[in-house]
């Protein structure tokens, strides 16, 4: 029992990520004395949050670091177009609108926002990034807990949650090694997806999903989850499905974050292992594209994909974290990327062959297509021709799974029996009840802090 | 035995890690160095210089980086800027020798003041006047000038030509007064070291905000300024007006002085404060002894001073006068080769900024 200096507690919360401390401080605030019980040890606490950038803010004119008016219809309409109408609209209007409340919240708990990045002059008006990003948002939130009493331990993971009817009763986590019952009157589970279980989801995805990378946290194994649902309780959102989005080969099997994105797909001829392509690289700007890549690498052999530039475009997307193989010769690249040379060659004459004359804009749509090839070129199709020639290897990077537990408006669990008496969730593990498939960039950190905070204000009104 | 990687320079170790910052970005909102390093893609080792001189060492990137060890990227730009900082304030001293001995080791500078101010006492022995009043009686004034017009000359030849290398090192262009100008207000404002739109530095409570070295700081610099303002006020008066020290409570050298002088002691001491609080390995540990030691010398320029002052007409003036003296002469001499040349470099690389932004 090294850090625990006692086994009873007013609530425990499962997850040391946003959703967790957001309900912790709300709850701390309330008079409770919260238990944090966080799987990774200290340098990696915070789960996915501590990957993120940005949340996305309702509001009404300028709001901190946020320019112009973003209202209520305009966001839910993002939703909607993302999430194809998969979305709980009371859930998804009460996240939307509450988040106009959470900026100053925040800030007035330690997060530090700072203008839009450099390369996302995009976002300006919709999503207010952390100044330092997730990692500063969560020591800025360990601090204010700590000012406030929650006591928080690390390498403690929760292998098991024990439910009596539809009371929780208590949680045996391992702590330092040591199996160890904790009792507590009320539960808040923030303990994320399960996409770093990869047994998990090859299960649902199919065998494939081995070679997934996992962008972020591998501390997000869904136990919790799996004990929950095992216990009988609603499950939302599809159990098969997860978001990924293509990154860079390199990058290792978990914690690769944000630099191990690769943005340079609308200027290249992407390939899959045999040296064929398979889809438009240029149906659209690659915000909105960027995330069904990581399902169409999923789908080719091996799961891999290789896109190909030439020397004009190299300097057109954000630089990568992993320099790309570099060739003088089209064969000579696929030598370094393992393709087969004659058949890169073949498939990127036709390409060439069948690029068309006119103007080039990367910044948008400029109409430039392929004339004749199959799957075409939509836009940005210029031939490559101009040595060096440069390749990145692309696969399947998983951010999170969808499968969650259905929670209501006040961020509780429902079960066999209906809601349970006093377990909440929030973050990740319950996003599933507003985003069925899909994702609006800056929505999972808006989820967590909204839910997390009413599930720390529902717990301390109810246990 | 081959699987080991080859130990990076302190430039190239900063090029690996400001690139992987270049596909990330988080941290663009906190200092100069990183809207500097994104408006780039490839970076020549003056790039490295020039990045690392306008780092002034906050942490608050490495406390925010989701990549700091026990990650494979191991990030901690802080420590990689301030090696390189280091190492080139070593390379473009002259004599370099001498910034390498000074930067790294407080018992040289300690070593160095012993004998500043045995030379001070030799002085007061060997060329004490027939007559003359105040520390005149002691010293004379043609004396102190020739002990120190060349000690307060010399070093500042020596930064003249160590910023001349800089300049060129960085590719600097011809500087126009819109980049004097911005360089100056961003410099005395210590802009940079309030944390953009952070509340401070990540420097003494960890991952936690504070103003504290921003506010020692600013007590060290303004009060070093003003009793730099004394002593040149001191001169007008001497030869513009032929009023002869000492001078009374009253009287410009004094009022600028002695605040000054206070201001330089409490700076310091807040400063050696916190840096025996935050953790050496966010600076370049090689150098923190150095580093430590000329806080010290700082903040006993001042105190000196003061003390002496105290003691006018006493019988300890003499004793005090060496050791204040033998302070300052101490003081002027290494400026050029130990942590006092950063202020030089990091007004520089200001003014190389404000040329990059008006690019
Ligand atoms: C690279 C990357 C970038 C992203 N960028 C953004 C962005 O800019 N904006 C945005 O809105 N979203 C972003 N997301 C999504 C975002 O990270 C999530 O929506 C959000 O962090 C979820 O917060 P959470 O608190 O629910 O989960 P997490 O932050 O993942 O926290 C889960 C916590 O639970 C702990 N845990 C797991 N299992 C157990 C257990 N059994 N016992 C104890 N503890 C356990 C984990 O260690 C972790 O601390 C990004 C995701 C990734 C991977
Ligand atoms: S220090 Fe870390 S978080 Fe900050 S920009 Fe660099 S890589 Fe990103
Ligand atoms: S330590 Fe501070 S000043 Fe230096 S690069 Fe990091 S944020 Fe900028």
């Amino acid at each position: 029992m090294s850090q625990l200096d006692q086994t009873h507690w007013d609530l425990v919360i499962v997850g040391g990520g946003n959703a967790a401390l957001c309900a912790a401080i709300e709850a701390a605030e309330a008079g409770m004395r919260p238990l944090i019980l966080e799987a990774a040890p200290k340098p990696y606490r915070g789960g996915n949050s501590r990957h993120t950038r940005n949340f996305r803010c309702m509001h009404h004119g300028p709001l901190s670091v946020l320019t112009g008016t973003y209202d209520e219809e305009e966001y839910f309409d993002d939703l909607l177009r993302v999430t194809k109408g998969e979305t709980d609209e009371h859930l998804a209007r009460l996240a939307i609108r509450t988040s106009e409340d959470c900026l100053p919240w925040m800030e007035a708990h330690g997060v530090a926002f700072q203008p839009s990045l450099s390369g996302t002059l995009s976002l300006s008006r919709t999503n207010a990034f952390f100044l330092g990003g997730g990692k500063a948002l969560v020591n800025a939130y360990y601090n204010t807990a700590e000012d406030l009493g929650v006591t928080v331990a690390y390498e403690a993971e929760v292998t098991q949650i024990h439910v009596q009817d539809d009371r929780f009763e208590g949680v045996t986590a391992r702590i330092g090694g040591e199996d160890m019952r904790i009792e507590g009157k009320g539960l808040i589970l923030a303990s994320g997806g399960f996409q770093a279980d990869l047994d998990w989801l090859a299960r649902a995805w199919g065998p494939s999903a081995k070679n997934f990378l996992i962008r972020g946290t591998p501390y997000n194994r869904g136990v919790p989850l799996k004990q929950m649902l095992d216990k009988g309780a609603d499950s939302v959102g599809d159990p098969t499905q997860c978001h990924a989005v293509a990154i860079d080969g390199r990058a290792a099997k978990f914690d690769g974050g944000i630099v191990t994105r690769l943005d340079c797909v609308p200027f290249s001829v992407v390939v899959n292992r045999d040296g064929d392509r398979f889809y438009d690289e240029g149906e659209d700007v690659w915000p909105k594209r960027y995330a069904i890549w990581g399902r169409l690498v999923a789908a080719q052999p091996d799961q891999v994909a290789y896109a190909i530039i030439d020397a004009k475009s190299l300097e057109l997307f954000m630089p990568s974290v992993y320099p790309p193989e570099k060739a003088d010769t089209l064969e000579g690249l696929a030598q370094k990327l393992g393709l087969p040379g004659n058949k890169l060659r073949e498939t990127v004459d036709a390409f060439n062959a069948a690029c068309q004359p006119g103007a080039f804009h990367p910044t948008e749509l400029d109409g430039l297509a392929t004339d004749g090839l199959e799957p075409p070129k939509t836009n940005w199709a210029r031939p490559i021709t101009e040595p060096p020639f440069y390749g990145y290897s692309l696969r399947p990077g998983v951010t999170f799974t969808y499968l969650g537990l259905k929670v209501d408006d006040t961020a509780r669990v429902s079960g066999p029996h209906g809601r349970f008496a006093n377990i909440w969730a929030a973050g990740e593990i319950m996003a599933g009840s507003i985003l069925g498939q899909g994702y609006l960039a800056g929505f999972g950190m808006t989820i967590g802090t909204v839910f997390g905070r009413i599930a720390g204000q529902e717990a301390a009104r109810h246990v | 035995m081959f699987d080991q990687a080859p130990k990076l320079s302190a430039t190239e170790e900063a090029r690996r890690q400001i690139e992987i910052c270049n596909a990330c970005r988080y941290c663009e909102g906190y200092c100069a160095v990183f809207p500097s390093a994104f408006s780039q893609r490839a970076f020549s080792d003056g790039d490295i210089t020039q990045l690392a001189s306008l780092c002034h060492n906050c942490r608050g990137c490495y406390y925010a980086c989701q990549y700091t060890e026990p990650h494979e990227f191991a990030l901690n730009l802080p420590q990689a800027l301030a090696e390189v900082r280091v190492e080139s304030w070593e390379r473009f001293a002259w004599p370099g020798a001498f910034a390498r001995i000074f930067q790294q080791s407080g018992a040289a500078l300690s070593a160095a003041l012993v004998i500043g101010i045995a030379a001070l006492f030799w002085a007061l022995t060997a060329l004490a006047p027939e007559s003359g009043e105040g520390f005149y009686a002691y010293l004379s004034h043609s004396a102190m000038v020739a002990i120190f017009l060349p000690a307060f000359l010399l070093p500042l030849a020596a930064i003249g030509i160590g910023l001349r290398r800089y300049w060129t090192e960085v590719g600097g262009a011809r500087i126009r007064w819109p980049h004097l100008k911005e360089a100056l207000i961003d410099g005395a404002k210590l802009k940079n070291l309030s944390g953009g739109a952070a509340e401070g530095c990540n420097f003494e409570k960890g991952d936690r905000y504070s103003q504290g070295r921003r506010h020692a700081h600013q007590a060290v610099f303004w009060g070093f300024m003003l009793c730099f303002a004394s002593t040149s006020s001191g001169t007008v008066l001497h030869y513009v007006f032929d009023m002869q020290a000492p001078y009374g409570l009253f009287s410009l050298p004094k009022l600028l002085g002695v605040p000054g002088g206070i201001l330089l002691v409490l700076g310091a001491g807040l400063l050696i404060r916190l840096k025996l609080k935050a953790d050496a390995k966010l600076g370049a540990p090689r150098v923190w002894g150095g580093e430590m030691a000329f806080v010290a010398l700082l903040g006993l320029t001042g105190l000196s001073g003061l003390v002496l002052y105290a003691a006018t007409g006493t019988a300890l003036v003499a004793p005090l006068l060496a050791l204040h003296l033998g302070t300052v002469l101490t003081f002027f001499l290494t400026t050029p080769y130990s942590k006092m040349v950063h202020g030089f470099y990091r007004m520089a690389s200001l003014v190389r900024d404000a040329q990059r932004k008006e690019a």
